[in-house]
């Protein structure tokens, strides 16, 4: 980075030894833990408000309608409103239901969401942990979502819901292959796992355009995978309104119901940052080789707008896809999986590997 | 932070949840009656349990989900390894692959994948 300012590890270091200043080492230590975690239940809280607005908004212009209005300024205010009528809501549970088990999934859905977003880097020296297996660790972490959304079609007891659950784990866990081998793809170009490192190694260019043609069809891959894992549409079957009223969530009120869609909001925001990492640079400039005037200029932009702008812009793709798509069928989305995205995921990996030991990406 | 941090996420999450059940509790009214504690099923009442056998197709899915994630976990270490160990790891994995591959035509032509 050219400029120091941009570094928020300057920032955190200050902090850090302000209060070794004030303070004991264990005292820090717990003090630090204390900051993180309100900065991100903060972090949680805000992201949903703000992705749920985003949501009704694209979704009214992309028919034609102005969307929430009334509560506060263009309808800002509205799921602040949104939110405390769900907290005033009674929460209901139904007779026959498993009642351990009923109010376990939530916990299950959010606690792996909020694992995964631990490893999210938002800008140079703004992680919370940056783990050497750093991919790994979120492919692994955010498939924990899918026992959640099991556990609560099945413990409600009603037909409905078991079906969404039924089709929601069939979905995820077969599209969870190819968000993997998609990553993988970039991770054959970069050689590690830490997001530190893969975003170090796109400080030339990003990969998505000097991976050559292979790692533009593992983006469309990771775009299409992604989407279904956030159980979005076109491939929201397990929650499909019209056939099975609201799926694996049917029997759920209040704050329980507030808390799975939270998670859906969340987790396509961890989908779209990590996609942002891996393919289009995470917080790098758009840089081009040779353009020294042109670098220069795009290095002003702090690296935090570029993430977010380019996390932004992947949301955009799937509230994009799911307005304009029609919701697809469970066979069609199987066969979508295992006879088309699986075999050109594995074909794709091998031509990426192909062009690393040629050296012929840029 | 360390990877132990982890578990300050974990905790996070639960806090987050116990609290908000927790709040909506207090602050929610509570009228319970019978009517309102039956399954939501179109208005009609329920008609025989829901936890019943399932159809086989999805545990169908489940498990060539299950051996194919092995084989990526397998391809994990191989990606990271692949730019400085060249030739030797590209033929490895083109092996790999070709059985890998073996394995998806035979479930293709067993009707495995298909959906009925």
């Amino acid at each position: 980075m050219k400029f120091d300012i941009y570094d928020f590890s300057v920032l955190t270091a200050s902090i850090h030894q302000l209060l070794g200043e004030m303070m004991g080492e264990t005292a820090v230590m717990i003090t630090e833990m204390v900051i993180v975690g309100i900065v991100f239940l903060t972090l949680f809280a805000i992201l949903g408000l703000a992705l749920v607005y985003a949501e009704r908004k694209v979704c009214a212009f992309f028919q034609q309608r102005l969307g929430p209005m009334r509560v506060g300024f263009w309808g800002t205010a509205q799921t602040v409103a949104d939110a405390i009528k769900l907290l005033l809501k009674e929460p209901l549970m139904t007779k026959s239901a498993d009642k351990f088990l009923f109010n376990l999934a939530p916990f299950i859905i959010i606690v792996a969401s909020f694992m995964a977003i631990a490893a999210v880097p938002f800008a140079l020296g703004l992680q919370a942990i940056d783990l050497d297996i750093g991919v790994f660790y979120v492919t692994a972490v955010s498939s924990i979502g899918v026992a959640g959304i099991l556990i609560a079609g099945w413990a409600s007891n009603n037909k409905y819901s078991l079906i969404g659950a039924m089709r929601s784990g069939a979905q995820i866990v077969s599209y969870e292959l190819s968000v993997g081998l998609s990553l993988l793809t970039i991770v054959v170009l970069t050689g590690s796992l830490q997001f530190s490192e893969i975003i170090e190694s796109q400080r030339e260019g990003w990969w998505i355009f000097r991976g050559h043609i292979p790692a533009f069809i593992a983006f469309v891959i990771y775009l299409i995978a992604g989407t279904a894992e956030t159980n979005r549409g076109p491939f929201d079957l397990a929650e499909a309104e019209s056939e099975l009223t609201a799926g694996f969530h049917t029997e759920y009120s209040g704050m329980k119901f507030a808390f799975f869609f939270l998670a859906e909001f969340v987790n396509m925001f961890i989908i779209a940052a990590i996609g942002a990492t891996m393919f289009l640079g995470g917080w790098m400039p758009l840089h081009f080789g040779g353009f020294t005037a042109f670098n220069e200029v795009m290095d002003f932009i702090p690296p935090i707008f570029w993430f977010l702008g380019k996390t932004a812009f992947l949301i955009f793709m799937m509230m994009w896809f799911k307005w304009t798509f029609p919701r697809l069928r469970i066979d069609q989305l199987l066969t979508l999986e295992w006879k088309y995205l699986l075999p050109i995921n594995l074909i794709n990996i091998l031509i990426m590997a192909f062009i690393v030991l040629m050296g012929w990406y840029f | 932070m360390h990877s132990e941090g982890l578990i300050l996420f974990f905790l996070a999450g639960i806090v987050m949840v116990g609290m908000g059940v927790l709040l909506s509790s207090l602050l929610s009214p509570k009228k319970q009656n019978d009517v309102k504690e039956e399954a939501f099923e179109c208005g009609i009442p329920t008609e025989g349990p829901s936890w019943l056998q399932f159809k086989v197709g999805y545990y169908l899915f489940a498990i060539l989900f299950l051996i194919f994630d092995v084989e990526t976990v397998f391809i994990f270490p191989w990606a990271t390894v692949m730019k400085e160990m060249g030739m030797v790891a590209f033929i490895e994995i083109l092996i790999f692959f070709v059985i890998l591959g073996l394995g998806l035509i035979y479930a293709w032509k067993k009707d495995a994948l298909k959906w009925e």
